[in-house]
């Protein structure tokens, strides 16, 4: 066990979230970085590459080339530090929508992620060896899944880590409470992180809950919580580490809040400044996630322009790449809407396809 | 062959599939010191142990849910519903992830989940005891509906469900557990699901049911004869897959067909059988396929269920009119 996370415990008051870099890019006294410079600054690339991506995305789904998907903008540093607080090579991401940085992480290519948002079905074949369930889009349904799959691997005998992703609005679900109360009761493997960013599509977090905190729900789980800065990428870190650790030491689950704020649209579709409001953005503006890691990496001589240079025109042609290979795919037939339905096409399904490819032809 | 009710042979397969496949587990409310309400989980904790037995916590969702991840990482899981009629606070988790989590993932991780979970009318249970929800579950593409009638399919078509890369719904007659008894076969005799039995032949009307319809059919039937009708009763077995080709063939035999079921009438599977026959078996038909279902009305109180699930009387009075139609 690490020992940073402060667990939380709202029977002393304590709601102050973690904080470890300030926004000013220096570091809170007394605390340290649990990451290496060279992780620090793949983890920036990461959110930049994030931040691209969303930028990118937006401008193809507006000229109708991309899909409708939700962007990670103003979350990064949460997703991408506890993303960094895992192995990939044995721990486990089970996501909501929004965390596209820790799937990528986690070894999935770009090009599944696109095209699960451009609607193809083939998008959902993450390949054998990266750790991740698919994208999810009902809410919370993923979250008793993690429970399971960690529990899973710790019956086998396995040492992997489930970190699962929900919102403050997943937080309301059902299925949040019976994961989070599984989860303590057996003890299982497993970190919900879930991202407080302020909205469930339109419905302020103050509508969402009369709890003060979601992570001081915890003790009702029998479980520990802690309350993040979700802007501050070494503080997820560090919290997640060490949930990482005591989970991966069989002390079973934590319950992480980090404490973000979505910066704009809930999706392509959204139009967040029907509700948002503009004050609300310019107060979080300064305390940007990544602004806070460049300002720390440049202070210390960690990042120069010529680095800032290359590494965004990588990133730039890596999207690039992306969006060729699958717009350069042949479109899914019909045969897509009947593969992997079931391990055998019964008779049944067999006609169906049979008609439906019958009808595609002579159209 | 040895002589058992449904629910030991239940009991007998679950223990068998058990000791055959160490990756199976069994869980849900109920299923380990106390062997499930109905005891159809009896003395399996004592023999395998609580990791393979597992009481879990009273959250629907969470079962089915944990069951997925656990298909994920790897294992078979058996999970219990305590009644079908509790399986609303899953549902989402069957219909909208276990059942096309395969699809989901482009077959990366398919779902060898088995969700058991008694149903049916008769025996004056509690509200939410009863209700036959099967036709909900069949909207779940992914999902196969299993419906066994007599302790032989319970046995053959669990083994089937237990070892099938696919997830199963596997619905028990719970007036049947100790009433229904019948021959089953020692050790391994899956039963292949998507192949309806016949139950008994005949030559002047085919009935057509599945679970605990299936002993009224044969009451129907044996009724009908004494007036010298001559009635056939198939058992569907599976809803999904659905043996198309057999129900055809079993209605084009005696031209005319009467579908039995517990559920309420208004989309309930008699309707997809009415469908079915009307696509395939249409020209053979000497007159319109009659439907015996509960009404479309809430499952009621104990005193006046024998009202609503549809009772021998009503099947042979429908089989009569359908033989006599022109």
């Amino acid at each position: 066990m690490s020992g940073f996370a402060p667990q939380f415990r709202p029977e002393q008051g304590e709601a102050t979230p973690w904080t470890v870099l300030r926004p000013d890019g220096g570091l809170e006294p007394d605390r340290a970085a649990t990451m290496t410079d060279e992780q620090l600054r793949e983890a920036c690339e990461l959110m930049l590459f994030s931040r691209a991506f969303d930028e990118k995305g937006f401008s193809l789904q507006r000229q109708g080339r991309f899909g409708t998907f939700s962007p990670v903008r103003g979350q990064e540093a949460s997703v991408v530090g506890a993303a960094f607080a895992l192995d990939p090579a044995r721990d486990w991401v089970v996501p909501q929508y929004r965390e596209l940085p820790a799937l990528l992480r986690q070894g999935l290519p770009l090009e599944q992620f696109m095209l699960t948002f451009l609607g193809d079905p083939r998008g959902g074949a993450a390949p054998e060896g990266v750790n991740v369930l698919p994208i999810q889009i009902g809410l919370a349904a993923q979250l008793p899944q993690a429970v399971g799959l960690a529990w899973g691997h710790a019956l086998q005998g396995r040492d992997s880590v489930v970190a699962v992703f929900c919102g403050d609005g997943a937080s309301s679900e059902g299925d949040f409470h019976e994961a989070c109360n599984l989860a303590g009761t057996l003890r299982a493997p497993v970190v919900f992180v879930v991202q407080n960013n302020g909205w469930a599509i339109s419905t302020p977090r103050a509508r969402q809950s009369a709890a003060a905190t979601l992570a001081g729900r915890a003790p009702g789980y029998g479980i520990p919580g802690a309350l993040v800065d979700g802007n501050d990428l070494l503080a997820v870190h560090q919290v997640v580490a060490d949930a990482v650790a005591r989970a991966r030491a069989g002390e079973g689950p934590t319950l992480v809040e980090t404490l973000t704020y979505r910066l704009g649209d809930h999706n392509t579709a959204d139009d967040a400044s029907r509700y948002q409001p503009a004050e609300e953005l310019e107060a979080w503006a300064p305390r940007d996630p990544i602004s806070r890691v460049l300002t720390h990496l440049r202070t210390r001589e960690l990042w120069d322009d010529a680095h800032d240079t290359a590494v965004r025109e990588r990133i730039a042609a890596r999207i690039d790449e992306a969006v060729r290979t699958v717009e350069a795919m042949e479109p899914p037939g019909v045969e897509h809407l009947f593969e992997h339905v079931t391990e055998t096409l019964s008779s049944r399904l067999q006609g169906q396809r049979a008609e439906l490819q019958a009808q595609v032809r002579t159209r | 062959m040895t002589r058992l009710n449904m629910l030991q042979a239940i009991n007998t397969t679950l223990r068998g599939e058990l000791a055959r496949d160490e990756r199976t587990l069994v869980l849900g409310q109920d299923v380990g010191r106390l062997g499930g309400v109905f005891r159809a989980t009896d003395g399996l904790l004592d023999e395998f142990g609580p990791d393979r037995v597992v009481d879990m916590p009273l959250a629907e969702a969470s079962i089915v849910g944990a069951a997925i991840g656990l298909a994920a990482a790897g294992l078979v899981p058996i999970a219990e519903m305590q009644f079908l009629g509790f399986s609303h606070q899953a549902f989402h988790q069957i219909g909208a992830q276990l059942a096309r989590m395969r699809y989901r993932s482009q077959g990366r991780f398919p779902m060898p989940v088995v969700i058991r979970a008694p149903f049916g009318g008769g025996v004056r249970t509690p509200e939410l005891h009863s209700e036959a929800l099967e036709a909900q579950f069949v909207q779940s593409p992914g999902l196969s509906v299993v419906m066994p009638a007599t302790p032989a399919d319970a046995k053959g078509l669990l083994q089937t469900a237990v070892r099938s890369s696919d997830p199963v719904l596997f619905c028990e007659p719970l007036r049947g557990y100790r009433l229904v008894t019948g021959e089953v076969a020692d050790g391994d005799a899956p039963v292949p699901f998507g192949k309806l039995r016949v139950a008994r032949d005949g030559t002047d009307v085919t009935l057509v049911a599945w679970s605990a319809a299936v002993q009224v059919a044969e009451k129907a039937a044996e009724a009908l004869a004494e007036e010298g009708i001559s009635a056939a009763v198939v058992d569907l077995r599976t809803l999904v897959p659905l043996d198309e080709a057999g129900l055809a063939d079993a209605v084009a035999a005696t031209g005319r067909c009467v579908v039995v079921h517990e559920a309420p009438l208004s989309a309930g599977f008699g309707a997809e059988v009415v469908a079915t026959v009307n696509d395939a078996a249409f020209y053979s038909l000497e007159a319109p396929v009659a439907r015996v279902a509960a009404p479309d009305t809430p499952y009621p109180p104990g005193r006046i269920e024998d009202h609503f699930v549809p009772g021998v009387d009503r099947v042979v009075a429908a089989a009569r009119a359908t033989v006599k139609a022109a």
